[in-house]
């Protein structure tokens, strides 16, 4: 069979496919939407995690790691250490704060300029900024960066929010557990509901399967026009959850970007980016396919022509 | 091209439809199978299709037996054989256009010589014109005539015909009879089951007679005088 005509045949299938689904517009419409809400859920759960993380910003790069050396530790050691300190591979960058500068910008910004006018000697210690890679901001990398510092005699104190970006990461990985998990059942609910409906075309369609294997059609032929149904619904309905998602997030948008503005934020809700459109367009596709595949590979198998 | 080797052949159901069946049809021969009601003759077809496996006994259809054919290899050992049924299994909400290219579409004819044959194969039967009519409503004989141009589009070397004239008036009966023939005589092999023992003599073919599910008189046409009068 050459290329063209396979791909004619291919053509005709689709367009029988399409035209079946149409003669019955209420009941396809129908599917449609249950398939279409099956696949708008995990598609919203997805969006709610990318925004989370997006209105929180990164925290990754917030959260600085601040070293207080002991009031003792002269200035060239503390710039020896912060060296040190930047050698590691998961430091971005270190700065040295010396005390006389930390006095300044107290005395500047703190409002009390004339009572420490009167301080002799400068209380405060040097202190490091340490800027952890934003790769190695997790939880876990922060705390084994703490315990580096603390471990050094010169180190008075180490202080990081550790705990709030620990609890929130915590959070979203839930949020991201959930997200599979929703996906994952209700993946299984499209496929069964993919399933039933090619079933039900099946046995309708009884008499034209059984006078096609008599005149010699194989298995793949007559299998073909229902998987292309199958993938027709899957994708018609992740078309319409795109659709439904849109305009979840046209009605949410404004109440969002008041909300933001209210902390003092200009964020604006997210849409689902290209690469969530592709994922969302390629599930549906998958599981028109493989709902349709199984269904048909359990119920076209019991047709024969009866004699 | 086809041999029965002692087939007998038992329905789930216990009856016996055949019983220790032998006989063999040459390529390019055309031969009538006649019969009582019930004698057998639909499921020596059906053996001959594939719509049925013998239960005792080899049936060679092409060289190929029926009881060790693969199941993936079915569809292609229907392809080569055209069949007309006794109640010509039409699809009732296709047009007649669609009905006769079924054959065509399942062995991935392109669309410009499935139109061709098509319009090739009604014509043979003097149905050209009607292939937007739904089978429903064209007569009886006439879907009769449907379902022969469906077995015979693909231009299959074997045709098998269950009662094909069994709605017809005589003349079409004559008619289709010799369009049966025509197949033959482009080497086309051709079973014919059929009640219509003056349409049998008239033709004076080769006869297999069937009774109670067995060959009367066994293979020998000359112990048939009264239907067998060879060309
Ligand atoms: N699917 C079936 N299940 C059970 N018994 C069957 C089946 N098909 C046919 N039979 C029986 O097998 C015997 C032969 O039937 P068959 O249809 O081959 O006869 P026939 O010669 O074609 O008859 P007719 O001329 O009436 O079409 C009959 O007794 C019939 O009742
Ligand atoms: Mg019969």
């Amino acid at each position: 069979m050459s290329l063209a005509v396979a791909g004619a045949r291919h053509l005709q299938a689709l367009l029988g496919s399409l035209g079946r689904l149409a003669r019955s517009p209420l009941s396809t419409a129908l599917t449609l939407l249950v398939i279409a809400l099956a696949l708008a859920l995990p598609t919203s759960l997805r969006l709610l995690v990318t925004n989370a993380q997006l209105a929180t910003g990164n925290f990754a790069s917030a959260v600085d790691v601040s070293v207080y050396l002991k009031t003792d530790v002269p200035l060239a050691k503390a710039q020896q250490l912060a060296q040190a300190a930047g050698q590691r591979a998961d430091v971005a960058a270190v700065t040295v704060i010396a005390a006389d500068k930390g006095l300044e910008d107290f005395r500047t910004y703190s409002g009390f300029g004339e009572a420490l006018q009167a301080l002799k000697e400068n209380p405060l210690p040097h202190v490091l900024h340490v800027r952890p890679r934003a790769e190695d901001s997790s939880p876990a990398a922060l705390e084994s960066l703490r315990r580096y510092f603390s471990a050094w005699p010169e180190v008075d104190l180490v202080q990081l929010d550790s705990e709030w970006v620990m609890r929130f990461n915590a959070i979203l990985e839930v949020m991201r557990r959930l997200l599979l998990i929703a996906a994952a059942l209700l993946g299984l609910g499209v496929l069964a509901v993919i399933g039933n409906t090619i079933r039900l075309e099946i046995q309708g369609r009884r008499a034209e399967i059984e006078v096609t294997k008599l005149v010699g059609g194989s298995n793949s032929f007559v299998r073909r026009p229902f998987l292309y149904t199958g993938v027709l619904y899957g994708v018609g309905g992740a078309l319409l959850a795109w659709g439904i998602v849109a305009i979840a997030v046209a009605v949410l948008g404004e109440s969002v970007t008041s909300l933001a503005r209210l902390y003092g934020s200009r964020y604006v809700l997210r849409g689902p980016s290209r690469d969530d459109i592709g994922v969302l367009l390629g599930a549906g596709a998958v599981l028109g396919w493989l709902g349709a595949w199984i269904s048909a590979a359990r119920h076209l198998r019991s047709i024969e022509p009866r004699a | 091209m086809i041999t029965f080797e002692r087939v007998s052949k038992r329905y789930p159901n216990g009856r016996e439809a055949l019983t220790n069946v032998s006989f063999s049809i040459h390529n390019g021969e055309m031969v009538f199978l006649t019969g009582r009601s019930g004698a057998g003759k639909s499921t020596v077809l059906k053996l001959i299709a594939l719509l049925e496996r013998p239960t005792r006994g080899n049936v060679v259809v092409h060289g190929r037996n029926t009881r060790t054919l693969k199941t993936r290899h079915i569809a292609a050992f229907r392809r080569r054989i055209g069949v007309v049924f006794q109640d010509h299994r039409l699809l009732a909400d296709r047009p007649v256009f669609d009905n006769v290219a079924l054959p065509l579409a399942v062995a991935a004819t392109p669309l410009k010589e499935i139109d061709k044959r098509v319009r090739a194969a009604l014509d043979q039967v003097g149905l050209l014109g009607r292939e937007r009519s739904l089978p429903l409503e064209l007569s009886v004989g006439e879907q009769q005539r449907v379902g022969i141009a469906r077995a015979v589009v693909s231009k299959p070397p074997l045709l098998i015909a269950d009662e094909p004239t069994g709605n017809l008036d005589p003349d079409l009966s004559l008619e289709v009879m010799r369009l049966f023939r025509r197949f033959q005589d482009v080497g086309v092999t051709v079973v014919v089951a059929t009640h219509d023992l003056h349409l049998v003599r008239e033709f004076g073919q080769r006869v297999i007679v069937l009774e109670n599910g067995q060959v009367h008189g066994g293979d020998a046409p000359d112990t048939l005088p009264s239907v067998v009068a060879r060309r």
